[in-house]
């Protein structure tokens, strides 16, 4: 039976992309000074997961690195060599270069092999260069004593290897590699072949590990020449030698103490079998017959079970538990499309159990009462499957979140700044739709923070404050929408500068104006009060994309800010595009949905509160203030039930920060629509976001109001100028 | 009867590629993501083999062997360490701790079957 491993591919390539985005997480928030022995740990897994499976699927270039790396950390979590600034950012670069390894396998992206062999050379160095002194001198000295080995050490001997032609680089890197065990001599031949002389006290098997991390081992010769007095080994040696050549036989054989205690027969029966095992990478600790025996396990009984329990405490305490259990036995890899074709098909029920209920209204609630009460049961568990169904695509913020204190670290560096990256609300769910989208625009407004918003830290201490920027990302909830913020304690925007800079460019404004307007002329297109333009950000395009790509999920953009306290830019999104809280109302024959996340109230107005202003058209009185009063039946042509105001209602609508009536008929009630792109099914249509089905099978329109009260303010613009 | 084995490994593809290979040899295997989720499933049923890998988070590789062999169900279970480390220090700490064998990493699927075979059958 042939087993075809391409089947794990897919498994071993999104583990290895969590695991070095896992990597480089830990590597970004370690503490040089004192970094925690568990996450140097976990680094050290991460690599040595991604060599042991690269190993075996044989997806052999990443091994190369991973190899240098894992050496590297090993040496770091045994505090043989302590963690500097320089190792951290050889392993950020590994991390990128093995990243974009794994993308050439899988999404088949080009690899730039010149990066990979500098990005080894570099490890390599790092990993050559003498030991930091002071962190554990008895194992540093040690281990400097057994590879720098005089030749006067017993077990020194010189190694004849030799080498297939192969290209000069990972010639240099081999030899380097090797030099680390002992003194090398490099001889090339004629022939293209290279051999090495090695003095060492190391193992062959050492010796072949890290030669078939470049080629196959049956490319390579090993020969032994004594070179010391004791003699000891040598026929040992000779047999590993013997078995390597023939292209395994990594080990040697490990069996001494059994063959002191058996008799020689039986002891040469034992090596050789043990030698047959080695050389096929596996062996027994004693004779496996004796288990093979033991195998049929005990019944779990009544007692068996006691004694488990019994042991649970004990073996409990040996190692401790940590908190951070492992969530991967309990989930599965399901594709989007599987989860979208379940959201579509709930979608169609709630309509569908919507239909049914409106059916059901018009029943007599005494003679069809268990029918009613099922129905209405119905209606809870479609409300409870739609949640749960809507929550799979739910995905964390930190997937947003986890991209950024790379990318703060490097713009920090690059520009000279101090920054200090936190997250707040990391868990906080929102759809994976959205998710993606978001990832733009934040990168955008967190690259500005630290490109304009946080100064320089000569520039911070003169303003008397600390000389470390804090930036900060924030997740939360509010209400039906999900909170975003990019916070910084830089210079605040200026407001002289923007007001100038509008000026310039021809904008509408005065010096009257609220903080909260000028600071929304930075998303006007092209606009840019940076002094300088840096390849970073300053161009001008940006923001109004910024806010364009915001506008379009839904959301909303709200900038505050002081100058020397710094920024807040806020984003609201709904939670998902999917599903909508609406207010459904009519006017005329028609029924229209208002999203209730923008409606603030609905009443209706006293006569004397309705009225006409020269060149203003219709403000209604509410609570002292007045709001232009705009007709749902004038915007779409309709005819509807009533034209005075104090007949019908009007339904306070919010956005943007401004607020205007709406006048319908009639308010129809409170529900959840699932939203059908027009878009895609019909074509794009002024003032409205999308259509829905009700429950009697018709169709209605989604108001979109951000649109509407752009409309109404232009209305009102062209009637103030035309008056 | 159907051999039970149980699989430890915090990697899920070596830990995918080991559980099918055994099953394709018809094994009934059990997969742990971690030595501590191995301890835990292993107090639950005997297993006629435990395969474990040496570096995991939580409870690593010999942690786990020396809990198993502090159970009395487990004394005499057959354990495989399957490791990347073949250095004698690693083989003699495994044999410290109750370890059986050993299979060196990376292994292909016909060496790990013909490997449990030798000591399940």
């Amino acid at each position: 039976m042939t087993i075809d491993m391409r089947q794990f591919f897919q498994v071993f390539f999104d583990e290895t992309e969590e695991l070095l985005a896992e990597m480089e997480k830990l590597l970004l928030a370690i503490d040089l000074r004192a970094p925690d022995d568990e996450d140097l740990n976990a680094i050290f897994r991460a690599a040595h997961s991604i060599k042991g499976g690269a190993g075996t699927f044989g997806i052999t270039d990443l091994t190369d690195i991973t190899h240098v790396l894992e050496t590297l950390l090993d040496l770091i979590r045994k505090g043989e060599m302590a963690l500097t600034t320089e190792h951290v950012d050889a392993f950020l670069e590994a991390k990128d270069t093995l990243k974009m390894q794994l993308d050439g396998h899988r999404l088949h992206t080009p690899v730039d092999e010149q990066i990979v062999a500098a990005c080894r050379l570099r490890l390599q160095a790092l990993a050559h260069s003498p030991a930091p002194h002071g962190v554990d001198t008895g194992t540093t000295a040690l281990r400097a004593a057994r590879h720098r080995a005089s030749v006067a050490q017993p077990g020194l001997r010189r190694l004849h290897i030799g080498l297939p032609a192969m290209p000069a680089a990972e010639l240099d890197a081999l030899a380097l590699e090797l030099a680390m065990l002992g003194s090398l001599t490099r001889t090339d031949t004629a022939t293209g072949t290279t051999v090495f002389l090695l003095d060492t006290i190391s193992k062959i098997e050492e010796i072949v590990n890290i030669c078939t991390f470049l080629l196959e081992p049956g490319d390579l010769t090993i020969a032994e020449q004594e070179i010391d007095r004791s003699g000891s080994g040598a026929a040992q040696d000779m047999v590993s030698t013997a078995e390597m050549t023939q292209g395994f036989g990594f080990f040697e054989p490990m069996n001494t103490l059994q063959m002191a205690a058996s008799p020689l027969l039986a002891a040469q029966e034992l090596a050789a079998e043990k030698a047959r095992e080695m050389a096929q990478g596996y062996g027994f600790f004693e004779p496996f017959t004796a288990f093979v025996a033991a195998v049929a396990p005990p019944p779990v009984s009544a007692e068996t079970v006691d004694v488990v329990a019994d042991a649970k405490p004990a073996a409990g305490r040996r190692e401790p538990e940590r908190s951070t259990a492992s969530s991967e036995s309990t989930s599965i890899r399901v594709s989007v499309e599987k989860v979208d074709q379940l959201i579509n098909l709930v979608g169609e029920l709630v309509i569908t159990q919507a239909m049914i209920e409106q059916r059901t209204d018009s029943l007599d609630p005494m003679r069809h009462e268990r029918l009613m009460n099922s129905v209405s049961q119905l209606t809870r568990n479609i409300r409870d499957l739609q949640e749960a169904v809507m929550s799979i695509r739910m995905m964390p913020m930190d997937y947003v979140f986890s991209r950024f204190p790379r990318m703060v670290r490097d713009l920090a560096g690059k520009l000279g700044k101090k920054v200090e990256f936190v997250t707040v609300g990391a868990a906080t769910e929102l759809d994976k739709g959205l998710i993606e989208r978001i990832i733009d625009p934040l990168t955008h407004l967190v690259r500005n923070s630290i490109d304009h918003g946080i100064e320089l830290p000569a520039q911070r201490i003169a303003a008397g404050k600390n000389d470390t920027g804090r930036l900060s990302l924030s997740a939360s909830h509010q209400g039906g929408n999900i909170v975003i913020e990019v916070n910084d304690d830089g210079g605040g925007l200026s407001r002289e500068r923007i007001l100038a800079k509008a000026l310039e460019r021809g904008l509408p404004v005065s010096d009257a104006m609220p903080d909260t307007e000028v600071w929304q002329l930075i998303f006007a297109p092209g606009f840019s009060t940076a002094e300088e333009v840096t390849d970073i950000s300053g161009r001008g395009v940006g923001m109004d994309v910024v806010k364009r790509n915001i506008g379009a999920m839904g959301g909303l953009v709200e900038i505050r800010s002081a100058a020397g306290f710094g920024t807040t830019i806020s984003i609201s999104l709904p939670l998902t595009l999917a599903i909508l809280d609406g207010m459904s109302v009519r006017v005329g024959e028609e029924i229209y949905i208002l999203p209730l996340g923008h409606v603030v109230e609905s009443l209706q107005p006293a006569p004397a509160d309705v009225k006409d202003i020269s060149g203003q058209g219709r403000v209604v009185k509410v609570r002292g203030q007045y709001l232009p009063l705009v007709p749902l039946h004038e915007l779409f042509g309709i005819t509807p039930r009533y034209l005075q105001p104090s007949d019908g209602i009007v339904v306070i609508l919010e956005a943007d920060g401004r607020k205007v009536a709406l006048f319908v008929d009639d308010l129809v009630g409170q529900q959840q629509v699932v939203v059908k792109n027009l878009e895609s099914n019909y074509r794009k249509v002024a003032g409205i976001s999308g259509a829905t089905i009700l429950g009697d099978g018709g169709v209605s329109l989604i108001v979109d109001v951000s649109a509407l009260i752009r409309s109404s303010q232009r209305l009102a613009d062209e009637t103030l100028l035309s008056s | 009867m159907t051999k039970t084995i149980l699989a430890v490994d915090d990697s899920a593809s070596l830990r995918q590629m080991v559980a099918f290979s055994l099953r394709a040899s018809g094994y009934l295997v059990t997969e742990a993501v971690d030595g501590q989720d191995g301890l835990e499933k292993a107090r639950v049923q005997v297993f006629d083999l435990v395969l474990t890998d040496q570096n995991m988070p939580r409870l690593d590789g010999l942690a786990l062997i020396r809990a198993l062999r502090a159970l009395s169900t487990y004394q005499k279970v057959p354990i495989l360490m399957l490791t990347t480390e073949s250095s004698d220090e690693m083989k003699a700490k495994g044999r410290a701790v109750g370890a059986n064998g050993w299979l060196v990493k990376p292994f292909d699927p016909q060496r790990l079957i013909e490997v449990v075979k030798k000591v399940v059958g």
